[in-house]
């Protein structure tokens, strides 16, 4: 267990410095949902109360499709000089780097969510009228969801030709209940229709059952030879 | 083997014009719908067939990564192969017949929204095995399936709350259906899963054969005199290198 927890902390540490220091994915997310949002700002440009009604599905298309950059560049880095190939190698567990490498998305994305939600709430002149702090464990979850599907579909289309393209095909199927639930909860959150607590179960569901689908196939993923 | 093959062929061939017989002419007419009503017996049955090819595929996949048999690999992209062409024939009855029934083309109800969904996936496990490299695609294919088959439940339930809460124009309505129509379904569905299995059938033993032919070649690579360039280039063997 301890040599579990101690791989995905260096791992991840490492991740998060090699970002910190180039900051190439935080850049090229926060520029491209800000491109998302002034673009949809320009298309439908809402009143107060339409944008309650649409944000939700706007908010979340943005980070889904800014999450992807980051998810794409994941393991790119591990094929330059075999990492991965020695990874393969090494009695270190495989779980232990998925964690990390979910982990280190879900940290990138959570920074973008950060960054960009009061830019949202800016521009599309926000303000929740059920209960707000819903929206915290909501995006929590919903981060979630996308990115350990991401991180591993990612790891399963590095054996793929385009690469970059195939991450997208793969995940967008799969991830329909999980936007759809982030979605209806936002929409229900912003204007207060009523309670999102179905839809932050499914979500907490979906989180259960993919996590353990992945901790359980990742193996598989990384030694298919 | 091989004889029973063009033997089932043939009264694959029969039970489909019987089916296609009782469909048009002997099923009684739906008494508001009319005629239109007929399709609901291509549609359903291609609807089930589909959906146990789905299931085949999840048992084929979770088989493959069990036991790493080829053959259950070749089932699965068999099983999904037809399947999605069974679905595609579900998606596009279901519109021509909602569109003079419902007025509508095309509605997020659950059944509707569920079978698209299953669509998109079995799709996307296509694209996945047409890209991915041979020696690895079985082993992705099989963990995109088991993945696929968790989402289902989940985009039941997503959808069975999403259309609850915003009711949309009710549909099928309840009823029970007549014995002589449900005659007709049942034939239509038997007739239908003969077929896919017949085109299974084929394509497995095509798939089979694609295998064999891709392994001679590989083999001949392998065991080809090492004059040859890669390239395919002959090099002749007598002038010997100076």
């Amino acid at each position: 267990m301890s040599s579990l927890s101690s791989v995905t902390l260096a791992t991840l540490a490492k991740d998060i410095r090699l970002e910190w220091r180039s900051k190439d994915a935080i850049n090229s997310m926060l520029f491209f949902s800000l491109l998302v949002v002034v673009i949809f700002s320009f298309s439908f440009d809402p009143t107060a109360e339409e944008s309650r009604e649409i944000a939700g599905g706007l908010i979340w298309v943005a980070f889904l499709f800014a999450a992807v950059v980051a998810l794409n560049q994941t393991w790119a880095r591990e094929l330059r000089n075999q990492v991965l190939d020695a990874y393969r190698v090494s009695p270190a567990p495989a779980t232990a780097l998925f964690v990390a490498k979910a982990l280190g998305n879900f940290f990138l994305v959570s920074v973008l969510e950060g960054l960009m939600a009061p830019l949202f709430a800016i521009f599309y002149n926000l303000r929740a009228v059920g209960p707000a702090w819903q929206l915290i464990p909501l995006a929590a979850l919903g981060t979630w969801a996308l990115v350990v599907n991401g991180t591993f579909f990612a790891a399963m289309s590095l054996r793929t030709r385009s690469r970059e393209i195939m991450l997208p095909l793969l995940l967008f199927p799969i991830s329909i209940p999980a936007v759809q639930s982030m979605v209806e909860a936002t929409r229900l959150i912003l204007s207060g229709d009523g309670s999102a607590r179905f839809w932050i179960v499914l979500l907490l569901t979906y989180d259960v059952v993919f996590t353990t689908a992945c901790l359980a196939l990742f193996e598989t993923v990384l030694q298919a030879e | 083997m091989k004889r029973v093959f063009p033997i089932l062929a043939v009264l694959t061939l029969i039970l489909l014009g019987y089916a296609f017989y009782e469909a048009m002419w002997v099923a009684p007419m739906e008494r508001t719908m009319g005629d239109v009503q007929r399709i609901f017996y291509y549609h359903v049955p291609s609807a089930w067939t589909a959906f146990v090819l789905f299931f085949v595929n999840l048992v084929a996949s979770v088989a493959y990564l069990v036991r790493k048999n080829p053959r259950a690999d070749a089932v699965a992209l068999v099983s999904a192969e037809v399947g999605v062409v069974f679905c595609t024939v579900v998606l596009v009855t279901g519109p021509i017949w909602a569109r003079p029934v419902w007025g509508i083309w095309w509605t997020w109800d659950l059944r509707l929204t569920l079978t698209l969904v299953l669509w998109l996936i079995y799709v996307s496990y296509l694209v996945l095995r047409r890209f991915s490299d041979s020696t690895q695609t079985p082993k992705l294919a099989a963990v995109l399936a088991i993945f696929g088959a968790l989402d289902v439940p989940l985009v039941y339930f997503s959808i069975w709350f999403f259309r609850t809460q915003h009711p949309q124009p009710v549909i099928g309505g309840g009823g029970s259906i007549d014995p002589r129509m449900m005659h007709v379904l049942l034939i239509n569905w038997l007739a239908f899963s003969c077929f896919a299995f017949l085109i299974c059938w084929a394509r497995y033993g095509l798939e089979m054969f694609r295998r064999e032919v891709d392994e001679a070649e590989a083999l001949e690579s392998l065991l080809e005199p090492a004059g040859r360039g890669a390239a395919g280039l002959k090099i002749p063997f007598d002038r010997e290198p100076r």
